[in-house]
């Protein structure tokens, strides 16, 4: 246990002494928040809401996505093109333990980057925090289930790029479809009918419905498509990530390239 | 006869109908230096691979340190060093935060400290990994292959890249390793380096070992008619003492232009390689 602790502190101090990685994942979603925060701020979409406001909420989900899924899909191929994986299956740490490292510096990297986010959120787009228990458990339990299944996703998707330096070419667009689809750029509601089924299927759209339901009014759910917050098949859909995700990580993951065979 | 640290018997592995492995037997005994010598491409990696248990075999059995590899476990992991071919990168840690990071992986590490003293990094101690040179990257890669104080130590290719004088002080690194009692099995395409650090050498080309002895009797070099040449002329002797006599007699002292020659480890390496190919 203390040896997975350890992992993730590596992990971290990677991380944050990395800029790219810092920039990318951190202050890229902050910067998008304040450019698109800012440009609809005027724009009322349902009475005491604004566009803002709607949009910061998708991109607090977003920052967990791009925590998780974003994060290890491009940095574990670069590890496995570096020979780094292939260094630790050399040693007797046990294979978990390296998950468990990811894990822990995903779960920190989502705190930053959710208060990071929420601070702008409050200070500058009249987003307000959770007044009742209720919803700080709303806010938990939704953001822990996305960053779970998020963090699996991308831990199985690191296994799609052929090469550390093809990674972000292949992650990225799925990410942005997900948010262009999900509630993030656009609203939901507005979105043709096909495109909002596609995107139902993926973790992100039930992340930025549970936390619209955590920041928005709750007079705003007559505006959701299905005339509610619909928080228990959010759960239900987000679990069935998880699950469905830890399998996928088990049947796809890698420790060397397919060069080494 | 010493016990054995690593015994090869017939082991092949293909890759889609092309054997880069095809038939190696070799033994390595506990505290030997054993360099696996061979061109690029001769199947040296994917051998050493094999009995590090990267890769799996097609055919053969396979002993290290008593174990299979293919069914190692921590235990064994525990026992062996391993320095790959490439350097794994870890940009932005320092040497000192690597070393000790990795030495929490082991039941016996060495401290870590000491690892860095031995492998001449103490002044990079501090130094982010990026910054280091191809020289010192390679003993940070070293430093993590021993910081369990291996029994067994794999090294692949270990100098490729390096400059003349990196390489001489890597290898006073490797000696003095092997003074301590570690075994270690080397693989090199360079002739000089397999010389200088191996008791003995296994010569693989094309997948298959082309002879196994120690550096000063590879390809029967040691026997090899030596050559006696002078001003006047030149012969091929068993006995180059008593020709060297008999001239000096002839000329009454000195021969000029004297040289006594017997082929070199390349002459002899040249031929063993290319005869497989």
């Amino acid at each position: 246990m203390s040896l997975a602790l350890a992992q993730g502190r590596i992990e971290l101090l990677q991380f944050f002494r990395t800029r790219e990685s810092l920039v990318f994942t951190l202050l890229f979603p902050a910067m998008l928040m304040v450019i698109f925060g800012s440009i609809f701020k005027s724009v009322e979409i349902a009475p005491g809401v604004t566009l803002s406001q709607y949009f910061v909420t998708g991109m607090i989900a977003s920052g967990i996505l791009s925590s998780g899924f974003q994060n290890l899909a491009i940095t574990i191929p670069i590890e496995r093109d570096r020979g780094v994986l292939k260094r630790y299956r050399g040693t007797p740490m046990p294979k978990w333990v390296y998950f468990a490292g990811k894990a822990v510096s995903v779960a920190v990297l989502a705190l930053v980057s959710m208060v990071l986010l929420l601070v702008i959120a409050v200070l500058l787009y009249g987003i307000k925090l959770p007044d009742t228990p209720a919803k700080w458990g709303t806010l938990g339990w939704v953001s822990v289930l996305g960053l779970v299944s998020c963090t699996l996703l991308g831990i199985a998707f690191s296994s799609a790029a052929r090469t550390g330096r093809s990674a972000p070419a292949v992650v990225t667009p799925i990410a942005l479809i997900l948010q262009f689809t999900s509630g993030v750029f656009f609203e939901y509601d507005k979105l043709p009918t096909w495109m909002q089924q596609f995107a139902a299927l993926f973790p992100l759209k039930w992340m930025t419905q549970g936390l619209r339901s955590v920041f928005l009014p709750d007079s705003f759910a007559s505006q959701e498509v299905a005339g509610s917050w619909e928080l228990g098949k959010t759960a239900l859909v987000l679990g069935a990530w998880c699950v469905g995700g830890l399998l996928l990580c088990l049947l796809t993951f890698r420790w060397t390239t397919r060069r080494d065979g | 006869m010493t016990a054995l640290a690593i015994k090869v018997a017939g082991l092949r592995k293909t890759y889609g109908g092309t054997a880069a492995v095809a038939g190696v037997d070799l033994e390595v005994h506990k505290g030997e230096v054993f360099a696996l010598l061979g061109p690029n491409g001769a199947g040296k990696t994917t051998t050493v691979e094999v009995l590090e248990g990267f890769r799996k075999r097609d055919e053969g059995t396979v002993s290290v340190l008593g174990v299979d590899p293919a069914h190692s476990d921590s235990a064994w992991r525990q026992r062996i060093g391993i320095v790959l071919q490439g350097t794994g990168e870890f940009d932005e840690l320092t040497v000192g935060e690597v070393i000790r990071h990795f030495a929490k992986f082991y039941d016996n590490p060495a401290d870590p400290a000491q690892v860095i003293e031995r492998v001449g990094l103490s002044e990079k101690a501090g130094a982010r990994t990026h910054t280091l040179s191809g020289g010192q990257k390679r003993r940070l890669d070293v430093a993590l292959g021993i910081v369990n104080q291996p029994e067994l130590l794999f090294l692949d290719e270990p100098t490729t890249g390096f400059d003349p004088a990196a390489r001489r002080e890597f290898w006073e690194l490797i000696r003095q390793l092997a003074a301590s009692g570690t075994t270690i099995l080397l693989t090199t395409h360079y002739l000089e380096e397999a010389e200088y650090l191996a008791d003995r050498v296994g010569v693989i080309a094309k997948g298959t070992i082309v002879e196994i002895s120690t550096p000063q009797e590879l390809g029967g070099r040691n026997t090899a008619k030596a050559t006696v040449s002078w001003r006047d002329g030149s012969e091929e002797t068993d006995t180059p003492t008593a020709t060297v006599q008999r001239l000096s007699a002839e000329y009454n002292g000195e021969i000029p232009e004297l040289t006594v020659k017997r082929p070199s480890l390349e002459d002899i390496y040249l031929k063993m390689i290319g005869g497989a190919a």
